[in-house]
């Protein structure tokens, strides 16, 4: 008898040790020196910053690297300034266009939908409704119109220029212009001098499988 | 007296089971009644089409109207009782050249909503603006009781859990009994035989198993090398997981489920992890992200709710947004008092070594639930691989460098390929084992 309370008292405590194992704390390190950066780390925890966050916002006035200042303001008539003068200063290329599309189906087809008929998936899902497709004819939208509401966000819609640099919402909108133009059945704009050279890349890529082993230095003048 | 008590509870458990029955019928009445009563009430009162106004509003003015809540602009339900229907034509169509020529109403509306332009909706015919005005004067149906059958329906929902339990229980409870029987058994046995002086043979003379254990060496010897054997593994298992946080699954300030946004919604991970395409850091994302779609998402839909967390629960975690945000859902506006929300970080490495998720996302296109596993299905996230450096360097022998379209890879692939007489180059061979690469 006094055996078994012996070999019961053992399990409970074996019990104990195995669920004390707690998935909510992070495990022990050997050398935590080694583990635990000196400096302060992205989304830090330190007692010397505010709320001992290390995230926080810029100081105000201070200027990111390449950042230029955009001259519009949040308003009515800065939203209908930048739709009337506000031009893209990119151009119009096949690559950006590609770019334009990735980041488009990150951070916009969500609602507006992978066309841009404001059918994506959380319209559908009736999460966010009333996304208007961007043929819209009230709205009318234009390159400057675009770049001013990814910039400050309109009505319900946030602004994305936290997401995105200026380069990379300025290739966004040559994606939207060519979705709207997909829409209303036109041809999407492309700089035509620049169409010839996507050309001749896509066709040296065709052959360059062919061509891949003969001809290593035509190849190595490509890639200079 | 015992046979009456039994028929008692029989009788207790048949008006039990019929009341639990009955129950269930309740709330599919409870649902329907009112919104077929509103629908008719509606169609009568007004002449639009609902169902056609519905459509419209959905796809047109729901962006900025609610009706019966306040949103971008006014809950629209009653504007026909605000409004003469005339002047609701015009406004749809051309708020602001109502605005220009002066109208009282119209100015009246535009300042209130500090100068909010309405889009214009030149498209819309009379009969459209109608349908939509009789969609938006559908009174509010009312929040679906709680039916009295709701209670009796969690917990038939939860019963099949507790019913496994239960007959565990039952189980566990019988095979006692069972061993408690057999020694009875035994003992009355014994003790039958003792009265009757039946000996029982005595098992004696053998040695006890133990001690025949211990005059054997060669199975000594045995038992200690093998019980070694398994301590060293066990003792090198424990230690080998160490440092090592897989399966850490840490209780955030706010509860946000991946499964929601990324699996049910389908959320790109990018969305809000936005600098993971651009920097060392996956970044966490600030609630500004988080408001691009909660400013008009305050509550979740009857459907997001599980048995595990109800409606209630989402509700509360959106406001925990609002409140560190700093946003006021009444007045659609922020407060400017903001508190942070600090998310308790996952998964880290140790500073000796260095990750950048730029190049392994931007660059390589590698997808995330690579290395983060099934995000898209965690309802709380957790640390899915060891991020161990076997792991990492178990990957960079498998996986081949993605050359397509990236001229900087051009050059230095060819001649790679060339070196190890292989067509695609592995991120090992491409030095993705050299120690500099990452610890320095």
């Amino acid at each position: 008898m006094k055996n078994t309370i012996k070999i019961l008292a053992a399990a409970v405590v074996m019990i104990c040790v195995v669920s004390c194992q707690n998935k909510s704390k992070p495990n022990y390190q050997y050398m935590p020196n080694m583990y635990e950066p000196v400096s302060y780390e992205t989304y830090g925890d330190y007692k010397v910053f505010p709320d001992s966050q290390e995230a926080m916002l810029p100081v105000e006035g201070s200027i990111p690297r390449g950042w230029m200042p955009y001259e519009y303001e949040n308003s009515n008539n800065g939203y209908l300034q930048a739709k009337d003068s506000l031009k893209n200063p990119i151009r119009y290329t096949k690559e950006n266009e590609e770019a334009g599309k990735e980041l488009y189906d990150i951070y916009c087809a969500i609602c507006h939908g992978g066309k841009g008929d404001g059918k994506g998936t959380l319209v559908k899902r009736e999460k966010i409704l009333g996304v208007p497709t961007y043929s819209d004819v009230g709205r009318a939208i234009t390159e400057g119109s675009i770049y001013h509401v990814m910039y400050y966000g309109i009505n319900s819609m946030g602004s994305y220029a936290s997401q995105t640099s200026e380069h990379e919402r300025w290739q966004i909108v040559q994606y939207v212009q060519k979705l709207k133009a997909d829409l209303e059945g036109k041809t999407p704009r492309i700089d035509t001098e620049v169409v010839e050279v996507v050309e001749v890349v896509v066709d040296e890529k065709h052959e360059e499988p062919a061509n891949d082993h003969q001809e290593p230095a035509k190849d190595h003048s490509n890639a200079h | 007296m015992k046979q009456v008590k039994h028929r008692n509870s029989a009788s207790k458990i048949l008006i039990l089971g019929t009341v639990f029955l009955f129950t269930f019928f309740n709330p599919v009445y409870a649902q329907d009644a009112p919104a077929v009563d509103a629908a008719v009430a509606t169609e009568a009162s007004s002449g639009g089409d609902v169902a056609k106004g519905e459509e419209l509003f959905k796809s047109l003015c729901a962006a900025c109207h609610k009706r019966y809540k306040k949103m971008t602009g006014p809950a629209l339900f009653g504007v026909a009782d605000k409004y003469e229907k005339e002047w609701i034509y015009s406004w749809v169509k051309n708020s602001a050249a109502m605005i220009a020529s002066g109208d009282a109403q119209a100015i009246a509306v535009y300042e209130e909503y500090n100068k909010t332009a309405m889009n214009a909706f030149p498209q819309l015919s009379n009969a459209d603006i109608d349908n939509i005005v009789a969609y938006a004067m559908v009174p509010k149906a009312d929040p679906p009781t709680p039916p009295p059958g709701t209670g009796s329906e969690v917990s038939e929902s939860n019963g099949s859990g507790i019913s496994v339990n239960v007959m565990l229980a039952i189980l566990a409870l019988v095979f006692l009994m069972l061993v408690v029987v057999l020694f009875l058994v035994n003992k009355t046995l014994r003790n039958f035989a003792e009265a009757n002086n039946v000996v029982l043979p005595q098992s004696e003379g053998k040695t006890p198993i133990w001690k025949a254990f211990i005059e054997n060496q060669f199975l000594v010897l045995v038992t200690v090398v093998l019980l070694m054997l398994a301590s060293g593994y066990y003792v090198y298992g424990y230690f080998m997981q160490v440092g090592v946080d897989q399966g850490y699954q840490p209780v955030q300030p706010i509860h946000y489920s991946h499964k929601i946004h990324a699996g049910d919604n389908e959320i790109e991970c990018k969305y809000c992890h936005s600098s993971a395409r651009v920097s060392k850091t996956s970044g966490i994302p600030s609630l500004n992200v988080c408001m691009n779609c909660h400013k008009s998402i305050s509550e979740v839909a009857e459907a997001t709710a599980t048995a595990e967390h109800s409606k209630e629960f989402y509700d509360g975690e959106i406001q925990k947004l609002y409140k560190a945000v700093g946003w006021d859902a009444d007045s659609q506006s922020y407060t400017g008092k903001t508190e942070p929300v600090k998310w308790i970080r996952i998964h880290n490495l140790p500073d000796f070594a260095y990750f950048n998720h730029s190049q392994h996302v931007t660059v390589a296109g590698v997808e995330c639930q690579k290395c983060h596993g099934p995000v898209e299905e965690m309802e709380v996230m957790y640390q899915f691989a060891p991020l161990t450096m076997g792991w990492c360097v178990n990957c960079h022998r498998e996986t081949n460098v993605k050359v397509a379209d990236n001229k900087y890879y051009e050059k230095i692939h060819k001649e790679l390929s060339k070196k190890y007489g292989v067509d695609q180059l592995t991120a090992a061979q491409m030095g993705g084992l050299e120690c500099g690469k990452c610890h320095y």
